[in-house]
C-alpha cells in the first residue's frame, strides 16, 4: 500500500486502534514550559501518580521570561511564579529542565531542534501550537492543550484521530529578496486562516527542497496559522546534515541505523492526499499582513482590498479587522510609518535568521522614529551571534539585542507594543491585542523588517539590496 | 468533581464574528495563573472592558438582554494559540455549549476534555440562529446530546450534528480521556520494548 509520509509515522506510532475509539498513540518527545504545564502536574498530584517516561520531556522558560537582566529575580510576580512552579514541578517530577541562566534555555522551538532533541520519525507535541515547528525535520509534530499534556506526562500517550493530508507543492525558484517567510505568509494569504484545518500539511517541490532547515522551520512553523494540525517536510541530506553531532543526536553505530531508517520517511510516489495546492515559487513577493488574522496578507506592492472585493458575509469581521488596524480599504501599505520593530519568536529567532539581517543592516542605521528589539531564540544563537560579531552590528545600527524568550510575539511579559502603535513583526500572529492591548502588527520576513528599521517605514526591500 | 453534559434548554448570547481566536477569549497576560479556576471573568478582556476596566457597553456580555448557558459565533471559533485557558474561560464563564459553522481543532478537544459542547452546524442554520436571536432575545436553544440534534425552539428548526462516539460517551458519562489511557499500560509497555529507538 502506498503511504503518505504521515500515514508512516503514524502507523508506526498506534500502541492500541480500537473501533470507535481514538488511537492511542506513542510520543516520542514532550517539551513543555512554563505557561500551559502548571495544571497539568497539578492534576498528577490529584491522582497520585508519577511522571511515566520523565526523559521524554524537557523542560524550558520561555514564554513569560523578561528579555532584559534575566540574571536578576524576575519583577514581575505573577510571571516569577510561573516559572518558579515550572522549577519546582519539573524537580519533583524528575524532569529535565533549561531554565533561566541554563545555557540550553530558550524558546521551545528553538531549542529542540539545536541540541538534536528534535528527530526525523517522532512524534513530538507540546502544550503550544507551533509545536508544528519541529515538522521540518521529517517529525510529526503538533501543539495540545494542557489536559493533553497531562496525559503525555501520565502515559506518554496521547489519544488523537487520523487527520486527512494535504500536500503543498512550491514548484520553481525564489526570487531575489523573498525568503521563507514569505512562502508561508503566500500560501495563508490564499488558503485563509482555516484553510487547512484537520489536515496535516506536507510541504514538497523544488523551493522546499532548496531551504535551509532554519528556513524550513519558519514554514512548518505556521502551519497553525491557516488551521492545520501540523506541517512536516520529508528529511534529506540537508536535514541530516543539521542533525549530525548536535548534543543528544544519535551517534557512531547509532548514528548509521538511524540514518537508514530516516531515509525511509518520504511519501511514496503516487500516495493518496486527501488534497493537494501547488503554487510557483516565481508568483511569491515579500509579504505583508495588513489585518488581525494570519490569512489577511497581500505582496508588500499590493493594496489593501476594496469593500467590494470582499464578500458580503465577511465584510463586518473585515471592517472590524480594518477599524482596529486604523487602515482604509483599498490602501496601500508601502511607505506607511511603523512605530516598532520586532525581530524574534519561534517563526524567526534562529542564527541564520539574525545573520539575515546583520549582513543588510550593517554599516546602516535604524531611523530616528522606530524602536528595533531583536530577541534570539535561545542563548546559543545569542551566544553565536556574539561569536560572529552580530551584536556589534546591532549595536551600530541603533537596534537592542536582548535576551532569549518568546518576547513581544505575545507580550506576556514586559515586552509590549504600546495601544494604538505599529510593529513590523517577524513573529506569527497579528491578532487583535496580541503585542500588546490595542497594539497593531504587521507581519514580515526577517528583511521587510530589518527594511522598515532602517526606513521607518513599510519598505519594499527589493529596492534595498 | 467529574462534571458530564447530556442535554440543555437555554437562551444564547450571540457573537457574530468569524475567526475569533483564543488571543481575543483569553488575551495572554491573563495566562499566569497556575490553577483552571477564575478564567472567566476575563473572557473577552479587551472587547468587554476599555483600558480603564470599565465595561464596554456595546459589547455583548455586557447587554443584559443576552445570557445563558449557550455561545453562538462565527465560524473557524477558537483558531490560533492552543492555549486550553481558553476553554477555561468559557467553562468558568458559564457556557456549556458553543456554536459555531467551522471550529479550530486544538480549541474543539481542549473544549471537550473540559466537558464543554462544541456543536458545528451549517452557514444556513447558523445564520437562523443568530436572527431568531436578533429577533428575541430570550430564544432558546435545545440541546440534545443523545439524540445529537439542536434547535431553535420558538421556529421548531433544528438541526444534527456530528461528534465522534467516543466522546460522545466521555461527555455524556463524565469519563475523561486519563482514565481510559491509564487503562491502556500493559500496552504502552509492549509498544516501547518493540522499538529500538525512540522515534
Amino acid at each position: 500500500m502506498k503511504r503518505t509520509l504521515v500515514d508512516k509515522i503514524w502507523d508506526s506510532h498506534v500502541v492500541v486502534s480500537k473501533s470507535g475509539f481514538p488511537d492511542a498513540l506513542y510520543i516520542n518527545t514532550h517539551f513543555i514550559h512554563e505557561v500551559t504545564s502548571p495544571q497539568a502536574f497539578d492534576g498528577l498530584r490529584k491522582r497520585g501518580i508519577p511522571v511515566f517516561r520523565p526523559r521524554k520531556t524537557r523542560a524550558t522558560a520561555d514564554h513569560n521570561v523578561p528579555t532584559i537582566d534575566q540574571h536578576l529575580p524576575i519583577k514581575e510576580a505573577l510571571s516569577r511564579h510561573q516559572v518558579e512552579m515550572l522549577t519546582k514541578n519539573t524537580a519533583e517530577f524528575g524532569v529535565e529542565l533549561y531554565g533561566l541562566g541554563h545555557p540550553y534555555q530558550g524558546i521551545v522551538h528553538v531549542i529542540g531542534p539545536e541540541l538534536g532533541i528534535t528527530l526525523p520519525g517522532m512524534t513530538i507535541v507540546c502544550g503550544d501550537s507551533h509545536t508544528s515547528t519541529h515538522g521540518a525535520f521529517g517529525a510529526m509534530a503538533f501543539g495540545i492543550g494542557t489536559s493533553e499534556v497531562e496525559q503525555v506526562l501520565a502515559t506518554q500517550c496521547i489519544l488523537q484521530y487520523r487527520p486527512k493530508r494535504m500536500k503543498i507543492e512550491i514548484n520553481g525558484q525564489l526570487k531575489k529578496g523573498v525568503v521563507s517567510k514569505d512562502i508561508i505568509l503566500y500560501i495563508i494569504s490564499k488558503i485563509s486562516a482555516s484553510g487547512a484545518t484537520g489536515y496535516f500539511v506536507e510541504y514538497c517541490g523544488e523551493a522546499i527542497r532548496s531551504l535551509s532547515m532554519e528556513a524550513r522551520m519558519t514554514i512548518c512553523n505556521m502551519s497553525i496559522e491557516m488551521g492545520a494540525r501540523g506541517g512536516l517536510i520529508a528529511p534529506d541530506e540537508t536535514t541530516f546534515a543539521y542533525i549530525k553531532g548536535r548534543e543528544f543526536a544519535p551517534k557512531g553505530a547509532d548514528w548509521e541505523k538511524a540514518l537508514a531508517y530516516w531515509k525511509t520517511l518520504y511519501s511514496d510516489a503516487d500516495a493518496q492526499f486527501d488534497k493537494t495546492l501547488r503554487f510557483d515559487a516565481a508568483d511569491i513577493e515579500p509579504m505583508i499582513t495588513y489585518g488581525t488574522n494570519p490569512g489577511m496578507g497581500m505582496g508588500i506592492t499590493q493594496h489593501i482590498p476594496a469593500l467590494e472585493q470582499v464578500e458580503d458575509k465577511e465584510r463586518p469581521s473585515f471592517k472590524k479587522s480594518l477599524d482596529y488596524m486604523a487602515l482604509e480599504p483599498g490602501s496601500a501599505l508601502l511607505g506607511r510609518p511603523v512605530d516598532y520593530v520586532f525581530i524574534g519568536s519561534c517563526t524567526n529567532s534562529r542564527i541564520e535568521d539574525l545573520r539575515m539581517v546583520a549582513d543588510f543592516v550593517k554599516g546602516k542605521r535604524k531611523a530616528d522614529n522606530v524602536v528595533v528589539w531583536i530577541v534570539p531564540g535561545s542563548k546559543q544563537v545569542e551566544a553565536q551571534a556574539k561569536k560572529e560579531g552580530i551584536d556589534k552590528v546591532f549595536e551600530a545600527a541603533g537596534f537592542q539585542l536582548r535576551e532569549p524568550g518568546c518576547s513581544a510575539c505575545l507580550g506576556m511579559n514586559e515586552d509590549k507594543v504600546p495601544a494604538g502603535m505599529y510593529c513590523i513583526s517577524t513573529s506569527n500572529r497579528n491578532f487583535e491585542g496580541r503585542q500588546g492591548p490595542n497594539a497593531r502588527t504587521f507581519l514580515a520576513s526577517p528583511l521587510t523588517a530589518a527594511a522598515a528599521a532602517i526606513t521607518g517605514k513599510v519598505a519594499d526591500v527589493r529596492e534595498l539590496v | 468533581m467529574k462534571k458530564n453534559f447530556q442535554h440543555l434548554i437555554s437562551t444564547a448570547v450571540p457573537l457574530p464574528i468569524e475567526n475569533i481566536d483564543t488571543d481575543q477569549i483569553i488575551p495572554a497576560r491573563f495566562l499566569k495563573a497556575t490553577t483552571r479556576e477564575g478564567f472567566g471573568e476575563n473572557l473577552f478582556r479587551d472587547w468587554r472592558y476599555d483600558a480603564d476596566n470599565q465595561p464596554k457597553a456595546d459589547f455583548v456580555l455586557n447587554d443584559s438582554r443576552y445570557k445563558g448557558e449557550i455561545l453562538v459565533a462565527g465560524k473557524n471559533f477558537g483558531c490560533g494559540s492552543s492555549r486550553e485557558h481558553a476553554a477555561w474561560a468559557i467553562a468558568d464563564y458559564g457556557f456549556k455549549v458553543v456554536v459555531s459553522s467551522f471550529f479550530a481543532d486544538i480549541f474543539k478537544n481542549n473544549a471537550l476534555n473540559n466537558f464543554i459542547l462544541p456543536i458545528q452546524v451549517s452557514d444556513d442554520f447558523l445564520q437562523q440562529v443568530f436572527s431568531a436571536i436578533e429577533a428575541d432575545a430570550n430564544a432558546q436553544l435545545e440541546v440534545d446530546l443523545e439524540a445529537q440534534f439542536i434547535k431553535i425552539v420558538a421556529t421548531g428548526a433544528q438541526e444534527n450534528f456530528d461528534i465522534n462516539p467516543y466522546k460522545k460517551a466521555c461527555l455524556i458519562n463524565g469519563y475523561d480521556d486519563i482514565d481510559y489511557l491509564l487503562s491502556l499500560r500493559q500496552e504502552i509497555e509492549k509498544y516501547e520494548a518493540g522499538r529500538e529507538f525512540n522515534f
